[in-house]
């Protein structure tokens, strides 16, 4: 059977350049870089290699990353270690964040409000995107934080992000951003953007998993999650996970190297798969910004019928996708991202992420359009809404 | 995450489509959950189900809950389908996610929900009654599986 993976935005495939420069550091390197002889500092030498590529990446300077087991981790370790050391300096408790946030935020902020500190969740437009002026207004002099993603996982919605970094130029409170669905697929300079923390994961890139890595601007404080070591600048202790650290490294410098030509082909096929779905199945709905949207991503609902069905029935002609998010396939709630956005419930259950990468090609587009136009019409031949539906148009 | 036989019904599920003069229907669920159920039954004078065909807007679980229940009623007279439990459904499929189970007892309310209007239609003397109907958002489970 024909296999097609449309998944990209929860993991990709490593790719085979990622993979012999990490086998080579399995087979060669296994000093650790913390060790002052010659094959610990082999190792610290690639590492710092590895650490410049990923600065460079961002337009950062080496000394301001700081490798981290995964994005979550990153997005960790940026809210909870700032919230932290503000509030201990007597700065304030207060942190905005917006309601779309990956959990890996949401749920951070929600721990923090455990511990004393006051969130405000900024809602967003009907296509996913924030007002800048909604985080003016929420400004406080005791705002310590502001946390807002650079892209959104599930609808693709580019945010503001510069602008809001402009804005919180004129304020003390630190500036960071979930940049893991963006490095590789958007151009990501730290200075442009203006933010003070951003979070890099590697296995949305071709690299490995488990492996992120945090920006921390240069005079930024972050107090450590964890203790027991001085390494990464004593903001993230433990022996560095060298081999994916350099997987990291190539991955992202591919990325950034191919963007322009991969970005531009990969739009070109997004909006094919968009267009001829929203003209060839009845009742669809393109979810998220139908131009400040990542590259890669197209998220459509389609009415009557239900996600995981159309997943079921997709994953049977071989085609990978997902509903909504990876969040989302195990839980039984519609996603909070199509719920903030103002969807109902019946259209936020039939939606569909299809996340291509760099291997998808036009006949795969073609391909999926054709077989989800059979597949939407089978689920909906069974669906007792779409049923009442058609006799409610009769 | 499914076994073999849920997804042979999901894929191609028994009983599809609905019955124009069906003596029964039954219509559970609804859209905050992402699961509705309509179950068409057709009974004989003497109280056999001699068919049945089911709609359903939902998942997997969900399709290949509503077809089995199908499967399990056709020929059986109301007082057996009164006993059939969301277990036996979910047994019939080899079992289901734990986080899916409440599918398994949509099924049977859309069942019992049918019978209820069947005894409404007729007047017979059949032991259900809307307190059997009762929904139950508890079998709903809302963990979080997160990527990233």
């Amino acid at each position: 059977m024909r296999k097609i993976y449309l998944d990209h935005g929860a993991t990709t495939p490593m790719r085979n350049e990622v993979i012999d420069a990490m086998v080579t550091i399995y087979r060669e390197e296994f000093g650790n870089p913390s060790s002052i002889h010659q094959f610990g500092r082999s190792a610290k030498k690639q590492l710092e290699d590895a650490r410049a590529k990923v600065a460079k990446a961002i337009g950062a300077d080496a000394k301001e990353i700081i490798f981290t087991g995964s994005g979550t981790e990153a997005d960790n370790i940026a809210i909870l270690g700032t919230a932290r050391m503000k509030a201990k300096q007597g700065k304030g408790k207060h942190i905005i964040t917006t309601t779309i946030e990956h959990h890996a935020v949401l749920d951070t902020c929600k721990l923090l409000e455990k511990e004393g500190f006051e969130v405000t969740y900024l809602p967003v437009d009907e296509h996913g995107i924030l007002a800048v002026q909604s985080v003016q207004d929420a400004l406080r002099d005791d705002t310590i934080l502001v946390t807002i993603m650079h892209a959104n996982n599930e609808i693709g919605s580019v945010q503001p992000i510069a602008e809001i970094g402009q804005l919180l130029k004129n304020h003390p409170a630190v500036f960071h951003t979930d940049a893991v669905q963006t490095v590789g697929k958007l151009a990501v300079d730290v200075n442009e953007l203006a933010v003070d923390l951003l979070a890099i994961s590697a296995h949305k890139i071709y690299g490995p998993k488990g492996v992120g890595a945090l920006y921390v601007r240069k005079g930024i404080r972050v107090e450590p999650l964890m203790i027991g070591g001085g390494q990464e600048r004593k903001i993230r202790p433990s022996t560095e996970n060298l081999a994916g650290i350099v997987g990291l490294a190539v991955a992202i410098d591919l990325a950034v190297s191919e963007l322009a030509t991969e970005s531009k082909r990969l739009e070109g096929l997004r909006d094919k798969l968009i267009h001829e779905l929203l003209t060839k199945v009845p009742e669809t709905k393109l979810n998220g910004h139908p131009v400040h949207r990542l590259p890669h991503n197209a998220n459509i609902s389609f009415e009557y019928i239900e996600g995981e069905s159309l997943i079921l029935s997709m994953d049977m002609k071989g085609i990978a996708v997902s509903s909504g998010s990876a969040c989302t396939s195990g839980s039984l709630d519609p996603s909070h991202v199509l719920m903030a956005m103002g969807l109902c419930h019946q259209t936020a259950h039939g939606s569909l992420r299809m996340t291509l990468g760099k291997d998808t090609t036009e006949e795969d587009i073609d391909y999926v359009i054709a077989e989800l136009q059979t597949i939407v019409a089978r689920l909906r031949e069974m669906s007792p809404v779409w049923e009442q539906y058609i006799k409610s148009k009769a | 995450m499914y076994t073999e036989k849920v997804m042979d019904h999901f894929t191609n599920p028994r009983n599809v489509g609905e019955i124009p003069d069906a003596d029964a229907v039954g219509e559970v669920g609804n859209m905050k959950c992402g699961d509705i159920m309509k179950l068409y039954l057709k009974i004989t004078d003497d109280g056999v189900i001699e068919d049945v065909k089911f709609k359903t807007f939902g998942c997997g679980a969900a399709i290949a809950t509503s077809s089995m229940s199908t499967e399990l009623i056709k020929g059986k007279t109301v007082e057996e389908c009164l006993k059939l439990t969301n277990s036996a459904i979910a047994e019939a499929l080899d079992g289901l996610p734990p986080v899916k189970m409440h599918c398994s007892v949509l099924a049977e309310e859309a069942l019992k929900s049918a019978l209820l209007d069947y005894k409404k239609r007729t007047g017979k003397d059949i032991p259900i009654s809307e307190e059997d109907l009762k929904g139950d958002d508890d079998h709903h489970d809302h963990d979080h599986d997160c990527e990233e």
